[in-house]
């Protein structure tokens, strides 16, 4: 499978997408995104904080997920220079941004991602990496990752989508589950997951279809409980993601007639409470080329921050504390029902 | 084509209350109550909830009751024992009530 990138696809353009999702949000005649967060007095929408630095090393990926909102794969090549990622240590060492979210694509492709990391460690920051966990099983070059892991502290976030093979192959590709089992066995086995290690390894759930996600506490359990008793698996909490209807999954949503009746749930479910506490008001999002972004699906929809300097080498703190936050209607998939946010649901 | 099933209607579940308000905010606070987190598990209810979907043939309930159990992470498997639950049940029952015919049969028969 390709990504719609190297197939030519309508929908890698971010234009296409964002035309696609106004035109759908018109002929429904449902309210635009801006007027339920005015109907609220969240609009515009404001920052809160500046606790995440979420970088994206690059779009290039051992996997091709169905649902992959960065259209990520192997044919792409787009991936942070050395350089890039010294102006991100040099803004980090400028500020107190206390957690650096490092993710992809797969991160760990990026020939500077160790690097990255320690630089990272040495400036004292919490270090998140978010690992598809198959990288660690791809080639043998990558199987000490988990002890480099271990040796940083790194909080390790993995997607994995459903706790059988069946469900996770279908979104994420054939085999997935299986590597994705034995990488969480070579996680726990230098002590990720396990209890009192201080090694925290947290599971991202999404659904694998045109639903929304169900009550993270009830899914966790479940997942806690099937991979200890099926595959003596433990990991510490479970994330329920919402699909965000972006790129490949606004794809899936499009060619498997389910964009309409998506959406629908997503603004049926909006929830004033989620949309308070949406992530993008406590994080920038840096792309791989060093441009600033309110969070990674605004990264993919090539909106750049509201502020006059747009890439880090110019990162100004306080210009990005007064900058309104830039949404659309994608933004329905972070504000609906528990709501959604890299580290799960935020209401 | 005019149907009498229009996929759309579930959506308009809560208007019932347009007609008769005090009995549908009753059923709608019972109703909700009873799918809450309880003895039984949310995710059990909804499987139940699945199969009797299925019993009462009731395509709003097996539109809203698919979605739902996929939501709360059930597999396809799950979902289709329970329907064979219902089904069973409800074979079982057609089945078991041949005793009576069986009875009748005998009881006028030489």
């Amino acid at each position: 499978m390709k990504s719609l990138k190297a197939s030519g696809h309508q929908l890698s353009s971010a234009a296409a997408q964002i035309d696609l999702l106004e035109q759908q949000a018109a002929t429904q005649q449902r309210p635009p995104f801006r007027d339920q967060l005015q109907s609220i007095d969240l609009f515009p929408l404001r920052p809160t904080g500046l606790d995440v630095l979420q970088i994206n090393v690059g779009k290039m990926c051992n996997q091709v997920c169905k649902h992959c909102h960065v259209d990520a794969g192997p044919d792409r090549k787009e991936i942070m220079t050395r350089e890039t990622m010294q102006e991100c240590l040099n803004v980090l060492a400028q500020t107190s941004i206390p957690v650096v979210d490092l993710t992809g694509g797969a991160p760990e492709m990026n020939p500077n991602f160790r690097w990255f990391v320690e630089e990272i460690s040495k400036l004292g920051r919490h270090v998140i990496v978010r690992c598809n966990l198959t990288i660690i099983v791809a080639n043998p070059k990558y199987n000490d990752l988990p002890d480099f892991f271990r040796q940083h502290q790194v909080e390790v976030v993995s997607s994995l989508p459903f706790y059988n093979a069946d469900k996770t192959d279908r979104q994420r590709g054939q085999g997935v589950f299986q590597d994705s089992i034995k990488a969480l066995h070579m996680l726990n086995a230098v002590g990720y997951g396990q209890p009192d290690s201080g090694l925290i390894l947290n599971l991202v759930y999404n659904p694998a279809g045109a639903f929304m996600p169900g009550s993270q506490v009830s899914l966790e359990q479940q997942f806690k409980r099937v991979l200890l008793s099926e595959f003596g698996i433990v990991f510490n909490s479970l994330f329920a993601i919402t699909n965000i209807p972006v790129s490949r999954y606004l794809d899936y949503l499009v060619a498997s007639g389910n964009h309409d009746s998506y959406m629908e749930k997503l603004v049926n479910a909006f929830n004033p409470t989620a949309a308070a506490g949406v992530m993008c008001r406590n994080m920038i999002s840096v792309g791989w080329d060093g441009q600033l972004y309110d969070c990674d699906f605004n990264q993919m929809l090539d909106l750049t921050v509201r502020v006059p300097g747009r890439h880090i080498s110019e990162f100004d703190a306080d210009a990005l504390m007064q900058r309104t936050i830039i949404v659309n209607e994608h933004c329905y998939g972070c504000t609906a029902g528990a709501g959604s946010s890299c580290g799960g649901t935020t209401a | 084509m005019e149907t009498y099933y229009d996929p759309a209607d579930l959506k308009k579940f809560g208007q019932i209350s347009e007609f008769q308000k005090e009995l549908a905010d009753k059923f709608f606070s019972y109703y909700g109550a009873v799918f809450a987190e309880g003895a039984l598990t949310a995710r059990e209810k909804s499987l139940i909830a699945l199969a009797v979907a299925h019993t009462v043939q009731c395509a709003y309930c097996i539109d809203a009751y698919t979605n739902d159990t996929l939501e709360k992470g059930c597999t396809e498997a799950e979902m289709m024992e329970a329907v064979h639950v219902a089904a069973a049940i409800r074979g079982g029952s057609t089945l078991v009530h041949s005793v009576q015919m069986m009875n009748k049969v005998k009881q006028v028969s030489m």
